[in-house]
């Protein structure tokens, strides 16, 4: 069992759902990375998600793509930011898991990725564009070194087919709750509570669901029928810079951030 | 690979898993993984279709203008001093360039799908055009997104798709050329897949995209192959194309592939030189990698960052290459090389005063590495090279460069 799949069984027997927020690493920079992962492990999250920031990311929407590029533009090295984590694994509860393209993967090699992320203290990654179909090699890698492989279904996944991920996919089921990319939405689609519930009744694997959630009410409609909830685009956006190029100073930042999280934390479900 | 090219099936790829040999498959988000099997199944089926194959070859003939000349350039002969040279004309094409061909297949299988509506990326605009030609034939809503910088290069191509009915979205976004332009579609794709088909204008992407658009430009190999045995009474020595993405090439090999003793030469984009950032050339001087959803030759940092590159042709100025060029390069069979901005641009002049065809600063690369290999050969072998496209596109930007304006 990896620390995601610990953490989330804990929750579990406690009747407690998961926050999962979601950031870009590098992106104002690492200074306030390392302070928000903070934040979030005192607010009680689940499990934080550390986006590594891609030149050709088609998974993500608009706000998430313009931080990697601002992050990439500053000169970020995926070796900066495990560098980073390693130094602040120590003081945190919370698992890190990181969302990566899986050409930043194959590029360091798929040991050498799991090896290092780990060694950062990272407990498992998301690699959106790696599919079930292509990912014997990787499953493989990452089973032997307790390192979660965490799998997306989505709307247009078939039932067969969404049964296949959820069983082989560990630390937790990412369920994208929209077809389409990162972004936030108003609306959240009627079925979604019937899939995820489908869902969850396919596998031990907890569901955690994401994209388009960005306010209070949302996260608690939804983690009354998932194990978790995943806030992404939200938070990104109030991180980025003013339309005239200005960035807050980092303390505000990370508070009003902290702030924001603390209101989507406090609107998970206590049903369970 | 220790098997010779002479015992590898090239016919036989790629496999079930989109795979051409260890390139190619499918490394996409999950959302676009079923619109990725139903294009696949309609399009095995649409493959054995009679009437659909029908349909399709009576446009090639009737709309786009096939078959395209075989043509003997005499006066380049002369000037290259040794093996005939001969043109392959996807130049006088309805649209003027080979893109017209794919896209015609693909609108046909949009419409077979029953999907209403069309998305396409462009980079030189010929793909951009050819689509919203496509579409317009058919009446179907085109939107076409092309980066800024191509939007600036290729302003005429621009007109053109608007004219035509198609909406252009300028990308902004990341070196605001073919590769943005590509990551927008995809992304566009992503939120309306269930009744948008995606047009990709090349051999690239995920399975079953580089098989399909093989396929469809593939016309341009058969009709060669036909030629060169009426026209030479056999076959030539030497085929020669420009590679971007490579769909020209793709079609033009691909019928040549399993014919042994056909030299196969792909030309890329050498830009300003060999240095990273100067060139558009991952066949030459990039490795595997992953880009745009499939496994094949990229350039990319050390962190799998992928990197700028550079061509004064925008039809060329990408960074990746379509994964059964990885494969061809790999098995030996397809040799590699490229042709720098300066010869290319030499070379759109030659061929303007030698033969009276302004060709596209694309086929140019393969022109001018045409001149170089037919004066290396004695004057009884036959050099074909694909004249992808013509180069009206071009003038205003090759006058910018030389600094007339």
């Amino acid at each position: 069992m990896s620390k995601v799949d610990r953490r989330l069984e804990a929750f579990r027997q406690q009747g407690r759902k998961a926050l999962v927020p979601f950031i870009t690493a590098g992106d104002p920079d690492l200074d306030t990375m390392c302070d928000l992962i903070r934040a979030f492990d005192r607010l009680g999250c689940g499990v934080c998600e550390i986006g590594i920031p891609y030149s050709d990311p088609i998974a993500d929407g608009p706000v998430i793509q313009a931080s990697y590029t601002r992050a990439l533009d500053r000169g970020l090295k995926v070796e900066a930011v495990f560098e980073r984590l390693s130094r602040i694994a120590p003081q945190i509860e919370m698992p890190v898991v990181v969302m990566v393209s899986y050409a930043i993967v194959y590029r360091m090699g798929l040991e050498s990725f799991v090896e290092r992320a780990q060694a950062a203290g990272v407990s498992g990654a998301i690699i959106p564009d790696l599919l079930v179909d292509d990912s014997a090699e990787m499953d493989a890698v990452c089973r032997s070194r307790d390192f979660s492989l965490i799998r997306l279904v989505t709307p247009t996944t078939p039932e067969d087919r969404a049964v296949k991920i959820a069983r082989e996919s560990t630390g937790f089921v990412y369920y994208v709750s929209v077809t389409g990319i990162t972004g936030e939405r108003v609306e959240l689609p009627k079925e979604i509570t019937e899939r995820i519930q489908w869902l969850q009744q396919q596998t031990d694997v907890p569901v955690c669901v994401g994209f388009g959630v960005s306010q209070p009410e949302q996260v608690t409609a939804l983690s009354r029928v998932a194990a978790g909830v995943i806030v992404g685009s939200a938070i990104v956006r109030r991180l980025a810079p003013a339309a005239d190029g200005s960035i807050k100073p980092r303390e505000c930042q990370v508070a009003d951030v902290e702030a924001f999280v603390g209101q989507l934390v406090d609107g998970l479900s206590t049903q369970s | 690979m220790a098997s010779s090219p002479s015992d590898i099936d090239f016919r036989a790829v790629p496999d079930a898993q989109g795979r051409f040999g260890r390139f190619g498959g499918k490394f996409v988000p999950e959302t676009l993984t079923r619109a990725l099997v139903e294009l696949e199944q309609a399009y095995l089926e649409a493959r054995e279709d009679e009437a659909f194959q029908r349909q399709f070859q009576e446009l090639l003939r009737d709309f786009v203008g096939r078959p395209s000349p075989f043509y003997f350039a005499e006066r380049l002969t002369a000037l290259a001093g040794g093996a005939k040279i001969w043109l392959k004309r996807e130049d006088t094409n309805h649209t003027g360039a080979h893109k017209i061909n794919n896209t015609v297949g693909q609108t046909l299988l949009t419409l077979r799908m029953k999907k209403r509506r069309v998305i396409a990326e462009t980079g030189a605009g010929q793909h951009g055009v050819a689509t919203a030609t496509a579409c317009a034939r058919f009446g179907l809503p085109c939107v076409v997104y092309m980066g800024e910088e191509d939007v600036r290069r290729q302003s005429p191509n621009v007109r053109t798709m608007k004219l035509l009915g198609a909406e252009v979205r300028p990308v902004t976004t990341g070196s605001r050329t073919l590769r943005d332009a590509i990551n927008e579609a995809m992304r566009d794709w992503m939120s309306t897949v269930e009744d948008t088909h995606y047009i990709i204008g090349s051999v690239v992407g995920p399975h079953p995209f580089p098989m399909i658009v093989r396929d469809f430009q593939s016309v341009i190999g058969q009709e060669a192959v036909a030629q060169s045995q009426e026209r030479l009474g056999r076959l030539p020595d030497v085929v020669i194309a420009c590679v971007g993405g490579g769909s020209n090439a793709a079609g033009m090999f691909h019928p040549f592939v399993p014919l042994e003793g056909v030299r196969l030469i792909g030309v890329e984009a050498g830009g300003r030189g060999g240095k990273p950032g100067d060139h558009a050339s991952p066949l030459t001087y990039g490795s595997p990698g992953v880009l745009h959803g499939s496994f094949s030759y990229v350039m990319q940092d050390d962190n799998g960052q992928t990197c700028d590159v550079h061509s004064a042709s925008a039809g060329l100025d990408y960074p990746g290459v379509g994964p059964e060029h990885s494969f061809w390069k790999e098995t030996g069979r397809v040799e590699y090389t490229c042709c720098e901005d300066a010869d290319a641009l030499k070379a759109v002049e030659t061929l303007a005063r030698c033969e009276g065809i302004l060709p596209a600063l694309e086929s140019a690369h393969a022109i001018a590495h045409a001149l170089k290999v037919a004066a290396t050969l004695p004057a009884d072998q036959h050099v074909v090279v694909c004249l992808s496209g013509r180069g009206e596109k071009d003038a205003a930007e090759i006058s910018r460069l030389r600094g007339e304006e």
